[in-house]
């Protein structure tokens, strides 16, 4: 794996394979030889290492406890968008997952459910995304399954991961360490994914130049889990849902409200302006990259310097703090001074008509 | 993105206040008309930083929710047992019938779409001719002439598939409904900016001169609300009904005419059923009878005027009718967030977010006096 892991991007092994078909079909999840071509010109060439090698119906690891595991799965539409696609959101949310659990991401398994009639080429494009994501994370993919379904019962490729990673060395993270006026910090701008893919989705589309955020956080967490060691209460990966949702998550888990301040919310300008138009509240849209972090009230200062030293949270910014006094779950107080709550997302975001 | 720096300025927000402050000699209730202006209200969180003198009273205007719910059950039945498919602008989805939201029933398999403009549904008509396509025409005067011009468009396309469920209302008449009720304390109007940016303000000069209110034209960010407000305390305190525009920026005071042109070939006024309010005369829009073919009523044989056998009992029991006059706050009401909540609605401000009772119940909650 280590190998093949240091590769260059520009050299990937899997380029486009002798085109013997540009679709899927139902017999390339039918156990048979065509799944076989699948498997070998496509997936082994492209995630190549000892485990895939091997063939074998599970992957033996070694693997020294206590070790995180997660599993996550992804549907996204459009499957390609500005700034990356469902292979790169595959690897890198369970890496994220891992990450934030104060964790070490090490192997992964994959999944496909591929409809029938899906092209070649995209299914080649997104194994791409998927090695080059599994690289950069230092993870590797051991294990995996394709299935076909029939034309019209998906919606062209859907991908679950699970990975595991070794917890690091003196990580206590969870809502039973938080504390009261612990600091609550963000690690990048908000909204980006979600309205990079709401930009290209049928029907709503409009033009911007906003990308997909989507990135892995090990690197970022585990700077700042051994920069503050047990000062780091609490890391959450705030994907679907966004922020607003995260921070309604640890409250409800635990005896704390949250008290954020609007002016201190990083949201680009053209981010914000699609928001506006969109009627959508950029504390509720889905982030790739982003990450909430707990700390010690006297540990947040240096919290934010560490986070913005890194080219992942270069606009992480301080938002609030969790407070015991307060009767609402997440109160915010407005830019213009007002103060009101911040009621939970309900349902799906739907845009408003005025 | 100007708006969303200078119309938030922190600054002109503390001036605005402290001008109000000095204005104010005793108890006012201004209605804002607009839903987008209540949410704005309680978003910023700008109802706390009023004087205690001014009570803002929040209005009807929120299109999604004063639908009725025999509309959302016509949408639902159209989607579900006549194969069409049902294009409509996102935030009806959610909107609760008599059995269902449109939600539900494309969870049930029906084809359900989100537009944002009704040309989308348009185009959708002709892409697929061998389907129904509706577009469930709902809003107020802001979203009557986009709506009138997809039928212009699709009758120049010659499609024959194409048609409008038409749930449109007016400003002006429910403006006149809430003012003709003896029990209402409303003193002056914030009018609707986006609605005044087509239909213009001369609409409200007759209004301001019969019931001798002040009306403000204002938009949607703190210091358009801000300004608005100041504007109306400062009429009222100097005893002045007048009609002022304080949305220079977007309304100009003859309006919008080939918008106005445009619905009005297309669009009469007719009886209109308002969720949670009742019926209001002249406040709603149905196609012309030289348009019917593109009228969904007609085309599927569905009578408008049939009233859900379930709205009645939710009526007796809602008391919007009691918020919007000013005569309580949604949270005094005894069903508020208990037997009426956005799921489970008893009347219209609940349903939607920009209802005067969802609002509160969002952004105000239980906890409003506790933090």
């Amino acid at each position: 794996m280590k190998a093949e892991d240091k590769r260059p991007v520009v050299k990937l092994s899997c380029a486009a394979p002798a085109a013997e078909f540009t679709q899927i079909t139902l017999s390339h999840g039918s156990g048979g030889t065509q799944m076989r071509q699948l498997l070998q010109q496509y997936v082994f060439e492209c995630l190549n290492n000892d485990w895939l090698q091997k063939q074998e119906d599970a992957a033996i690891l070694q693997v020294e406890g206590p070790f995180a595991f997660s599993t996550d799965t992804f549907v996204v539409s459009p499957l390609f968008f500005p700034g990356g696609d469902i292979g790169d959101l595959a690897v890198n949310g369970t890496i994220n997952d891992l990450a934030v659990s104060g964790a070490l991401p090490q192997y992964l398994s994959l999944a496909f459910i591929l409809e029938e009639g899906f092209s070649s080429a995209s299914f080649l494009r997104i194994l791409q995304s998927i090695r080059r994501c599994c690289a950069a994370a230092g993870a590797a993919i051991v294990t995996g399954d394709t299935k076909v379904l029939e034309r019209g019962k998906g919606d062209g490729i859907f991908i679950n991961t699970s990975g595991i990673g070794r917890l690091r060395v003196g990580v206590q993270l969870g809502v039973s360490f938080l504390k009261d006026n612990d600091c609550l910090l963000v690690s990048g701008p908000l909204a980006r994914h979600g309205i990079a893919v709401m930009s290209r989705r049928k029907g709503i589309g409009f033009e911007t130049s906003i990308q997909s955020d989507t990135q892995p956080l090990h690197e970022i967490c585990g700077m700042l889990s051994d920069a503050l060691g047990t000062d780091l209460h609490l890391m959450r990966d705030a994907t679907r849902g966004g922020v607003g949702t995260i921070l309604h998550e640890i409250t409800s888990q635990s005896r704390f409200s949250a008290e954020i301040e609007e002016s201190a919310l990083p949201v680009e300008q053209e981010v914000a302006g699609a928001c506006e138009m969109l009627g959508l509240d950029p504390l509720f849209v889905a982030n790739e990259g982003v990450f909430v972090a707990a700390v010690a009230a006297h540990k947040a200062t240096e919290a934010l310097a560490l986070l913005r030293s890194h080219r992942f949270g270069q606009q992480a910014a301080l938002i609030g703090r969790l407070r015991s006094d307060l009767r609402a779950p997440v109160v915010l107080n407005s830019t213009i001074g007002g103060r009101r709550v911040l009621p939970p997302m309900r349902g799906e975001l739907l845009p408003r008509i005025c | 993105m100007k708006h969303l720096t200078e119309y938030r300025d922190a600054r002109l927000v503390k001036r605005l206040l402290e001008r109000l402050r000095k204005t104010v000699s005793k108890k006012w209730h201004i209605m804002e008309v607009c839903g987008g202006q209540t949410h704005g209200l309680v978003r910023h969180g700008i109802l706390d930083m009023l004087p205690p003198e001014i009570s803002m009273i929040h209005g009807p205007g929120c299109p999604v929710c004063v639908t009725p719910v025999s509309h959302i059950d016509t949408a639902v039945s159209l989607a579900l047992d006549h194969n069409v498919i049902l294009c409509s602008f996102g935030d009806m989805l959610r909107v609760p019938g008599s059995s269902g939201s449109l939600l539900q029933a494309r969870a049930q398999g029906a084809d359900v779409r989100v537009v944002y403009a009704p040309y989308e549904a348009v185009q959708l008509a002709q892409q697929q001719p061998d389907r129904e396509v509706v577009f469930f025409a709902v809003g107020f005067e802001t979203t009557a002439p986009a709506n009138a011009l997809s039928v212009l468009q699709a009758h120049q396309l010659g499609l024959k598939n194409y048609s409008l469920l038409t749930a449109h209302v007016l400003v002006p008449p429910a403006m006149t409904a809430i003012m003709s009720d003896p029990e209402t304390r409303v003193n002056a109007f914030l009018a609707a900016g986006h609605v005044c940016a087509v239909t213009g303000m001369q609409v409200y000069e007759p209004f301001v001169k019969r019931w001798q209110v002040p009306v403000v034209v204002t938009g949607f960010e703190p210091v358009d609300l801000l300004q608005g407000i100041c504007t109306a305390a400062e009429l009222l305190e100097s005893s002045r009904a007048e009609l002022v525009n304080q949305y220079r920026r977007a309304v100009h005071p003859e309006g919008n005419p080939f918008a106005i042109k445009t619905a009005d070939a297309v669009f009469e006024k007719s009886l209109r059923e308002w969720r949670g309010i009742g019926e209001i005369p002249e406040s709603g829009l149905r196609l012309r009878s030289v348009w019917s073919a593109f009228d969904a009523f007609q085309k599927f044989g569905i009578n408008p005027e049939l009233p859900a056998a379930s709205t009645a009992a939710q009526q007796q029991q809602c008391r919007s009718g009691e918020v919007m006059k000013g005569l309580i706050k949604p949270a005094q009401c005894q069903y508020f967030g208990t037997g009426c909540t956005p799921e489970t609605p008893l009347g219209a401000p609940m349903v939607s977010s920009e209802g005067a009772c969802a609002a509160y119940y969002q952004y105000v909650g239980g906890w409003h006096h506790e933090s």
